[in-house]
């Protein structure tokens, strides 16, 4: 190893090490918290002190996917056995299961919308990002910085008129109205990543293309989207975590057949006293995805954030 | 600008190469790839943004159809500025940012600073700081009014046994001195980890042999870190700042979820407020004229903000 | 001739449509308020279905966001919902506004009469203009804001004991406000079986509409009247007098004195959530929810007792309940009335009390038996007779928030005084009857 003066010494390493592992955990702990509380009953989620050990429960995912009604203590008795643990769960509350909550349907708007977004976005912003990047376009900066303004609004100023627009063509909390609005808000991200993951691969390779006798649609399919494959991929995954969190919009154009999972979580607590298991567990399921693909994307992470404006 | 323009005539694929493209001419594809984008932002943004002009000098109610909309001019725009509430809600935007940045800065400098001594392991654990910031703030923000709860919440055991106080004494989402304070918290703990990464592309950004040259003139590690380091690194968080400043002008989500706007209207933001006029009290012609001075504020301000920062990039 | 050739062709194709729609099984959906009644609705209704063929879904929606969603659903021409219950406040805006379907000729032709319920609920819940012969709903729950309390620590002699040491009295359900306020704070931070309790929990929330419900709780025994002359919008000198400040700086004495910590933004949840887990010792909620809360293993049954909204100079209870509308945006409207029409009927309102829902109709309260049937019964009866309920404008959502704003900024952010807070409140309101047009 050869020295060096900007190399920190190993005392140094050890040092910073520690802080930023330190602040690492202490961030953490409330994302801990979250999965930990999803796996309490209600009772050991609001005891003084807060639990940190506990028997782990799944009263919380159980009366996240249900609905609950009391009855009395003979009907209980007059039931037949419990026929899983769930029902065995709800029954030791003097519950009876009543049938699904809204949940699943609302993780899955979240899913339709969210993944019918993130392709249209891609599918556009890579069609424009290819034009930006290859073809002389008029007045090119200007739509590029048009194109990045549409961000600068405030949603709430942005939802007035789409709340009217929507209500007039009928769009209002459908699947396709949220599609459409969270594609138009991502295309801009879309937009300048790609450009930026697009002007990084030599024009060359079309050229060349381009002289065998490619026509430029050719040679864009079968030579320049190969290679932006990881750049659309975290483009992707971008857009994907900005529809699948987004909660202005849905909470305002949404209100039953098209909600999604952010603004309906919140109100999962107002079901049948405060029920924070339920909450949290709505919580983690949604949220690990979101984790999982933060991992995957750790190498575009910072490009992704800033709009390509930083490059590592 | 001229450097773009010599740019722009870089990209255009040569005339040599352009002469022999088969099937449809370059032109006519630049249009259809960049056609439906267009097509897409005017329908939903910027035909939105003029209807929203339009309706700011109305007194048009969206919850009322059957109502005469009149054209009231400026009216509209009058009532705000006059009206203390949206100075309220200007002043609690204003203490939010300036606090929420000042933290973030301060501690996403320090970790990135702490990052960059590439202490082993260093990667994974950048990517674990990062998660905080990659999740819903509306699904986490409702979480930690959980946290902060003062009978039963974490922050509040935690922060009792550290300092021997009552946890029940103290009321961070409901009392008007905390809940300002509250809010900065969970957005600082969300969003250090974004001013975290910048910074810490900027100090990759160094090269070794500046550092290396400062040696050799014996230049002191503070001297380095205050001639050296921080200029350097200035661009980086100039644009971490801008990009901080713009998205928690317009916050709404983690601060709905964490205080709704209270208590009383401590911490009625003008997200929270424009939210209020436009879809509780349904006055639509108002709120866009709100949605209007909100926006070109933000545009405004950012506008200027950028000259400052290509003039620092500049030096 | 052409009129009456109109006339025929309009009444064909209704009867056609009509034909259709019952013949065809529809998929209704109902939204209300997610709670204990709805669960209730839900058990009753499964007879509906057996006997329409109609499929019946729900959607129920959290209180503190019923109202911004359910309005916004409306506003936005939403066809979510066949049937709503709606709060009783919205039924000027849904009448207006041509959200709600006029029942009139519906309820004429299935002989449904508005006589045979209760008619501070047929005012309150289903007319508007206030008071005409214009339905827009049928009374489907009544409700009023009422109080309940731990009846075993009240029993308790060391308690009692201490009680009378401290205040003279014997303790016992409140007379008045004041008391109410006195036992609260008397029970204040008390030790009772090793845990520290509190007085009383009540509304505060600041987000729909909770802490104005908790505060007019307080307004109405101390007179409180909305205008001087009713219909006249005048509201100064009534909204800010001297028995409003006083009823004001009372709630804020109660909130400030004898609440639980934390509860600076709580509503019908936290109340529940507080009493049910012991720790204190009143708590105020809508009628709605005693019977699950007397069914409550922990603290229901001879744990608990319930009261009236306390008098202070006359009597008064804060209005809650709903109407059922049939919303005017549903293709299904036809299968949405047959629901309604099968509802009224006194034997199903009689179900609809036995499954704890608060029956509005005549034949429900009048029976003999009925205040007897739950021990909140007789005062759910006295609690009706006195009930006032805000404004139903309109403006309603308006009016609203501009009181939720200033008071509570008055009593739980500490803003200004009482006599300010209504001064603001006056001239917000102002505003809003002047942009309406009928200042």
């Amino acid at each position: 190893m050869s020295f060096s003066v900007t190399e920190a010494t190993t005392r140094q390493k050890w040092m910073a090490g520690t802080l930023v592992i330190l602040y690492a955990v202490i961030s953490l702990i409330p994302l801990v918290w979250i999965l930990m509380t999803g796996l309490k009953t209600p009772p050991d989620s609001i005891s003084y002190p807060p639990k940190v050990m506990f028997e782990p429960s799944l009263e919380g995912y159980v009366n996240l996917f249900t609905t609950r009604t009391r009855v009395s203590k003979e009907t209980l008795e007059s039931l037949p056995p419990p026929a899983n643990f769930a029902e065995e769960i709800v029954r030791n509350r003097d519950m009876v299961i009543a049938g699904p909550s809204k949940f699943g349907q609302r993780f899955m708007n979240s899913v339709i919308i969210g993944f019918g977004s993130t392709f249209l976005s891609v599918f556009l912003g890579t069609l424009a990002a290819y034009a930006f990047s290859r073809f002389r376009i008029p007045l090119a900066d200007d739509l590029l910085f048009f194109i990045l303004s549409t961000r600068m609004m405030p949603p709430i100023a942005v939802a007035i008129p789409i709340f009217l627009m929507y209500r007039n063509i009928g769009l209002s909390d459908t699947h396709l109205g949220m599609i459409l609005l969270y594609t138009a808000v991502n295309i801009s991200l879309a937009v300048w990543l790609l450009k930026g993951f697009i002007d990084e691969i030599p024009r060359e390779y079309e050229e060349a293309a381009l002289i065998d006798g490619y026509t430029r649609f050719q040679a864009f399919y079968k030579v320049v989207l190969p290679q932006a494959a990881t750049g659309i991929a975290s483009t992707a995954i971008f857009c994907l975590i900005f529809a699948w969190n987004e909660y202005a919009f849905a909470v305002l154009l949404t209100s039953g057949t098209a909600q999604t999972a952010p603004p309906f979580i919140p109100t999962i607590i107002g079901v049948g006293g405060l029920d924070w298991p339920a909450v949290a567990a709505g919580a983690t399921l949604f949220l690990i995805p979101v984790m999982i693909f933060t991992i995957m994307l750790r190498k575009h992470l910072l490009r992704g954030i800033t709009f390509g404006a930083v490059r590592k | 600008m001229s450097e773009k323009t010599a740019e722009r005539v870089a990209n255009a694929t040569p005339v040599h190469i352009a002469r022999k493209i088969k099937g449809l001419s370059d032109r006519t594809i630049a249009w259809i790839f960049v056609g439906p984008t267009i097509f897409l932002l005017l329908a939903i943004n910027i035909f939105p943004l003029i209807w929203t002009v339009n309706l700011s000098f109305t007194n048009f109610k969206a919850n009322r159809i059957n109502r005469a909309i009149d054209y009231v001019g400026l009216r509209n725009y009058e009532r705000i500025l006059t009206d203390t509430d949206v100075w309220l809600s200007m002043q609690a935007t204003a203490h939010f940012l300036f606090w929420t940045i000042f933290f973030q800065v301060l501690i996403g400098f320090t970790l990135a600073w702490l990052i960059n001594k590439k202490f082993k392991g260093n990667d994974l654990w950048t990517t674990i700081i990062v998660l905080p910031m990659m999740l819903s703030p509306a699904v986490v923000g409702n979480f930690w009014t959980f946290l902060y709860q003062p009978q039963i919440g974490l922050f509040n055991y935690v922060v009792a046994f550290l300092t021997g106080r009552d946890a029940s004494s103290f009321e961070m989402l409901g009392s008007v001195d905390l809940a300002p304070w509250s809010i900065v918290i969970v957005d600082t703990w969300m969003w250090t980890p974004f001013v975290m990464l910048i910074c810490l592309a900027g100090l990759r950004s160094i090269p070794d042999y500046i550092y290396e040259a400062a040696e050799v003139d014996r230049a002191s590690k503070l001297r380095q870190f205050f001639t050296i380091t921080i200029p350097m690194v200035l661009p980086f968080l100039m644009l971490a700042v801008l990009f901080r400043g713009i998205e928690n002008f317009k916050m709404f989500d983690l601060v709905v979820q964490l205080t709704g706007g209270g208590p009383g209207s401590t911490t009625e933001l003008a997200s929270i407020h424009l939210k209020r006029e436009a879809f509780e009290k349904w006055r639509t012609g108002y709120s866009s004229a709100l949605a209007i001075i909100l926006f070109v504020t933000v545009f405004g301000l950012a506008s200027i903000y950028v000259k400052a920062l290509n003039k620092v990039k500049g030096k | 001739m052409r009129i009456l050739k109109l006339a025929t062709a309009g009444a064909l194709a209704l009867s056609a449509a009509s034909f259709a729609n019952t013949a065809q099984a529809e998929d209704l959906t109902l939204c209300w308020a997610a709670w204990d009644p709805a669960n209730a609705l839900v058990e009753l209704s499964k007879e509906f279905e057996a006997e329409s063929g109609h499929k019946m879904s729900f959607e129920f929606v959290p209180w503190p966001n019923f109202a911004d969603r359910i309005l916004n659903e409306l506003n936005s021409g939403g066809k979510l919902c066949d049937l709503l219950i709606g709060d009783s406040q919205w039924i000027g805006g849904g009448a207006e506004n041509g959200h709600y379907v006029k029942l009139n000729d519906f309820f004429d032709k299935e002989n449904i009469s508005m006589g045979d319920f209760a008619d501070a609920t047929v005012y309150a819940y289903s007319t508007w203009p206030k008071g005409t012969p214009n339905y827009y709903a049928l009374p489907a729950m009544g409700d009023a804001n009422g109080w309940f309390y731990r009846k075993d620590w009240f029993a308790r002699d060391d308690i009692r004991k201490a009680f009378k040491e401290e205040t003279g009295r014997e303790l016992g359900e409140p007379k008045t406000q004041k008391e109410l306020l006195e036992i609260a704070q008397f029970f204040q931070e008390r030790e009772i079986d090793g845990q520290k309790v509190y007085g009383a929990a009540i509304f505060t929330e600041r987000g729909s509409e909770g802490i104005t419900m908790g505060v007019t709780g307080a307004l109405y025994p101390w007179g409180f009247k909305y205008e001087n002359t009713p219909g006249k919008y005048d509201m100064e000198g009534a909204v800010n007098s001297p028995e409003a400040v006083e009823a004001l700086e009372f709630y804020k004495e109660l909130y400030k004195t004898a609440t639980p910590p934390g509860y600076t933004n709580s509503y019908m949840g936290e109340s529940l959530d507080a009493f049910k887990s012991g720790q204190v010792a009143m708590a105020m909620n809508w009628f709605a929810f005693f019977p699950g809360l007397y069914a409550d293993p922990n603290t229901g049954g001879d744990k608990i007792d319930f009261f009236v909204n306390p008098p202070q100079n006359t009597e008064g209870s804060t209005l809650g309940g709903q109407g059922i509308s049939v919303v005017a945006y549903s293709d299904k409207q036809d299968a949405a009335l047959e629901y309604i029409k099968w509802f009224a009927q006194p034997d199903v309102q009689a179900k609809w009390w036995g499954l704890g829902g608060y029956s509005a109709h005549n034949s429900v309260l009048n029976d003999p038996g009925f205040k007897d049937s739950a021990p909140f019964a007789g005062d759910f009866l006295l609690a009706m007779q006195n009930v006032k309920d805000f404004w139903q404008e309109p403006a309603y959502a308006e009016l609203l928030l501009a009181m939720q704003k200033r008071l509570h900024d008055y009593i739980v952010a500490d803003k200004g005084t009482a006599q300010e807070a209504l001064d603001l409140l006056v001239e917000d309101w102002t505003e809003v009857f002047q942009d309406e047009g009928k200042l």
